[in-house]
């Protein structure tokens, strides 16, 4: 091992400016209502909890590899990246401008634990529209991507916005699901699922788990460098699919094929198990590039 | 005229033949070795103790006889009572039990760490009596003297038939508690995890020992000294910045020991960045007294560590230790052979310097981990924050201490004790205070001292975010109390400081900036440590660190 | 949550169109908006911070900056979750460094 890891920039660790700061071109960054210009959120005013200057999200222009792309990227660090009213209003705004200006893509950094709960009904519908406008764009030929590799990871109501954009790309260190651990935890028992099992939590909700089920397009190193080099081949690449019911029909379909084959599986070995990994336990220890070419490897 | 009765000179021999008997008498003797059957430890218990008996609970704040000290404690009280215990450190729930079923009622120990309340309580309703709090070095030598275990309670990996154990990486207190017991008349009764027909190596002979009985579950093992590399902050980064080049390459300090925390860690992941950058690989901290500290590995892989002595192990860290035998001490076998007797002694005689933290510190630099309602003790940080006045062999860092105390004519050195701290702690709460809470927490438990961790005479420089306080070099005990308010940052007693005469201390060099260092804070950022997650260092260790669950975020 | 403001006489900092912004509202940390302000001998401060009672220590920690550094002329705006004093010392230099340095 060297002291090439020092030289490598965590997109874990990293605050949502500085993991724009390295997925963007230099200099091409261009924020849709500063600090200063937007206010902060009055529902946490009026909780006597002190706000944050661009309530949690940091939204824009830019260019990505020359392409000119939007993006929105929520901080993990305030709020557990929760998506309040005006954090909500500041991305749906960004998604609309988006089917105005048809840019060669929306980067949506995710980093959110889902509703933000002091703002209640407020936060609600914030989610409840970023989903409705991450469709509007899709379905005006603008691909939305998922970038998920946050100390937060994607949960609640925008682990559903991450499934609705056009793709996801993951860090072994991001997680993705509808219900945080601790909640299962506190709903179903710590039998059902021990939260503070850090090694479990990752195995049924993190990165590598979600790509080899297929819920992301890509994995990627927890770097800000290798998220670069992920987004800019997917804005090359990505053809933005018409959305048509045939599509829907067919992800219906693996959906349940999933849950009749899944649906007993307690731990991410036994799902790996099934899926005809050999060695599942040697899985959690894998470096990316061992378990990209496992998967290519899997039976399909 | 009646001849005297000639004095029976063996009679500790007698009455450990008469204890093996009474266990022999209920089908308790080595049949088949020394092996005890799990389901009849407390009948094995009740047989060899009496009442009155000085009883040592092996347990350390890593390997526990967790077994031994459940059963012990689900002894019959009228059978067994008026126990004596001595035990490195009081960490389980039955540790404390014994003294609520009324089986012990008197107390001598070195820490109490997660017990420190409940102890606390016994002690105020004066159902338990304490001898004294020691530091291990204190208690294993009052082993051999005065405090010397009838019975030794203790916890092994591996036994064999004959009733040789096996320790493991984790020896620890293991060997001076058996010798104390075994070569003084007394039982020695190992829990082990696993019975093996030929030990990977031997490292208690079994005519060391009575009886062995085989857990239900492995004893249990605290991952002590595991520090998440992520939640290190940059004032730390800043503050080990400053130390580094402040301490360790002025003093040239080869020989050391490491507190646990945060604040160190940060000082072990700057050695392979920072401190190599400064051209100080090979010059500084080449030999260690020190636990496995996983924030060391970077370190030790990028060749800055040539020797590292441990007290005990630390989970996750087997086989890394086993891979690097150049570095650590490893048996035949290959596993680790820790040793905390001897590693002790390393610290408070081999190193030139300690550098831990502390919760308080006052205006004489007393500083102190205890807090109210709590005795907690201080285990081995006393000798190692101390400077021994045994010492008579020199060394660069050790004399340029000493002539900075007390002139070129200094007739010994001195060893470098630094305390590391942020001025203030989480919830605001000032690390600088007129007076520590170990004062009130003496009168409240009626102590003979006031729990004081390190003592002010002790400590040589204090690190805060604001600067380093050269204590050597101050002349009089008010220079010394304006060098600590003059680094105490915006702490009452730091606001409190005589600004004239810290302006004079820091011309003298005696307080010194960071800008006096040549160090930007603004520069001090998490990019310079060397790993910035569990995962960083598993990475450094080529897959040979195996951290535990609760660090893992992978 | 309180909201102290306080202004300190400090040696004029050259002028930037760009506003600066350093830190994080986490816990134990705290964001600083530095912005030009409308008088050029005095630094402006506003703080919201959900710790109370420590305006005395917010005061000399600021009075401290603002006379160690040229911070006159800035309006210097704060989001504050429970920061130490050390945090808070190391993020206002972090600002007004970027301040100074304008855009990048």
């Amino acid at each position: 091992m060297s002291l090439a890891l020092v030289a490598r920039k965590s997109w874990f660790e990293a605050t949502a400016r500085a993991r724009l700061g390295g997925l963007l071109d230099a200099g091409s960054l261009q924020e849709i209502l500063p600090p200063g210009a937007a206010q902060p959120s009055p529902h946490l005013a009026a909780l006597d909890l002190p706000g944050a200057f661009d309530d949690g999200v940091v939204i824009g222009r830019a260019t990505l590899a020359g392409r000119p792309v939007l993006f929105a990227a929520q901080e993990g660090q305030f709020m557990g990246g929760a998506v309040g009213e005006i954090h909500g209003a500041k991305i749906v705004g960004l998604l609309r401008r988006a089917v105005q200006e048809k840019p060669a893509a929306v980067l949506f950094l995710i980093d959110s634990g889902g509703v933000r709960l002091h703002e209640a009904n407020a936060g609600l519908i914030a989610i409840s529209e970023i989903m409705r406008a991450v469709l509007d764009a899709r379905a005006a030929g603008v691909p939305v991507l998922a970038l998920v590799g946050g100390s937060c990871g994607a949960f609640g109501g925008m682990g559903i916005v991450a499934k609705l954009c056009s793709a996801i790309l993951i860090s072994e260190e991001g997680r993705l699901a509808l219900s945080g651990p601790e909640v299962i935890e506190t709903v179903a028992g710590v039998e059902e699922f021990d939260s503070k099992d850090r090694a479990l939590v990752w195995r049924v909700t993190g990165g590598k788990h979600r790509y080899l089920m297929g819920d992301c397009a890509a994995l990627v190193e927890d770097d800000i460098a290798a998220f670069r080099a992920g987004a800019s081949e997917f804005v090359a690449t990505w053809q933005e699919p018409l959305p048509s019911v045939a599509n829907l029909r067919a992800t219906q379909q693996r959906l349940e094929n999933r849950l009749a084959a899944y649906a007993t599986c307690r731990d991410g070995l036994q799902v790996w198990a099934a899926l005809g990994v050999a060695q599942p336990e040697a899985v959690p220890l894998l470096d990316r590039d061992s378990l990209v070419a496992l998967k290519e490897g899997l039976p399909t | 005229m009646n001849a005297p009765q000639p004095r029976q000179w063996d009679s500790l021999r007698q009455n450990r033949a008469r204890r093996l008997e009474r266990a022999a008498s209920l089908g308790l003797a080595g049949q088949n070795g020394k092996e005890i059957p799990v389901d009849r430890i407390v009948d094995l218990l009740e047989a060899v103790i009496q009442p009155g008996d000085r009883v040592c609970l092996e347990g350390n704040n890593q390997k526990q006889a967790d077994f031994l000290a459940e059963s012990l404690a689900d002894c019959d009280p009228a059978r067994i009572n008026h126990l004596s215990m001595v035990q490195s450190v009081l960490a389980l729930p039955s540790h404390v039990d014994l003294f609520e079923r009324g089986l012990a009622n008197r107390l001598d120990f070195s820490f109490s760490g997660p017990q420190g309340a409940r102890l606390a309580k016994l002690v105020q309703e004066q159902r338990i009596e304490i001898g004294a709090i020691h530091t291990y070095l204190e208690l294993f030598g009052r082993y051999f003297l005065d405090l010397t275990p009838n019975i030794a309670l203790i916890a092994a990996q591996a036994a064999d038939a004959e009733g040789n154990l096996y320790l493991g990486p984790n020896t620890e207190d293991t060997p001076a508690i058996v010798e104390a017991t075994a070569f003084k008349g007394g039982i020695v009764v190992a829990q082990v995890n696993q019975r093996l027909d030929k030990l990977p190596r031997v490292d208690v002979p079994a005519d060391w020992v009575d009886f062995t009985v085989q857990a239900p579950r492995p004893n249990y093992i605290e991952p002590l000294f595991t520090r998440d590399p992520a939640q290190i902050t940059e004032v730390q980064v800043l503050m080990a910045m400053m130390a580094i080049k402040g301490i360790y390459a002025e003093y040239g300090v080869k020989r050391l020991n490491h507190g646990i925390g945060f604040d160190t860690a940060a000082i072990e992941l700057l050695l392979p960045t920072y401190a190599a950058e400064l051209g100080l690989k090979g010059k500084i901290c080449t030999h260690w007294a020190l636990n496995p500290h996983p924030t060391l590995i970077p370190a030790i892989e990028s060749g800055f560590v040539e020797s590292v002595h441990c007290f005990g192990s630390e989970v996750g860290m087997d086989n890394y230790v086993a891979a690097r035998s150049d570095v650590f001490f490893t048996g035949a076998d290959g596993s680790m052979r820790s040793n905390r007797a001897f590693s002790q002694t390393a610290g408070l005689y081999a190193c030139d310097m300690f550098i831990g933290s502390t919760l308080q510190m006052d205006l004489a630099g007393n500083s102190s981990t205890a807090t109210l309602g709590r005795i907690t003790g201080f285990g081995g940080a006393p000798n190692m924050g101390s400077d021994p006045h045994g010492r008579r062999h020199a060394s660069p860092a050790w004399l340029k201490a000493g002539r900075e105390a007390a002139g070129p004519n200094a007739i010994r050195g001195r060893k470098l004790v630094v305390q590391m701290v942020e001025t203030f702690r989480e919830h605001m709460a000032p690390v600088f205070v007129e007076e520590l809470d170990a004062w009130q927490l003496q009168k409240m438990m009626g102590a003979e001292l006031p729990p004081i961790m390190i003592y002010g005479d002790d400590v040589s420089h204090i690190v805060t975010e604001e600067g380093i306080a050269n204590l050597l070099l101050c002349r009089t005990p008010e220079e010394r109390e304006q060098a600590i308010r003059g680094v105490a940052g915006f702490t009452p007693v730091g606001m409190a400081r005589d600004k004239a005469m810290v302006e004079n201390l820091r011309d003298r060099g005696i307080v010194r900036r960071p800008e006096d260092l040549g160090i930007d804070p603004r520069l001090a950022t998490r990019d310079l440590l060397a790993a910035r997650s569990v995962k960083d260092l598993v990475r450094w260790s080529g897959g040979l660190y195996a951290p535990p669950s609760r660090f893992r975020n992978w | 949550m309180e909201t102290l403001d306080f202004q300190f006489a400090s040696a004029p900092v050259s002028r930037s169109a760009h506003a600066a912004l350093c830190g994080v509202v986490g816990s134990g940390n705290l964001e600083i908006l530095v912005q030009a302000g409308d008088q050029p001998a005095t630094c402006q401060v506003s703080i919201k911070t959900s710790a109370r009672g420590f305006g005395a220590t917010w005061q000399a920690v600021l009075g401290s900056f603002a006379a160690s550094h040229p911070a006159g002329g800035t309006r210097i705006d704060i989001n504050d979750m429970g920061a130490t004093p050390a945090v808070v010392s190391l993020r206002l230099a972090q600002a007004l460094a970027e301040y100074r340095g304008g855009e990048q």
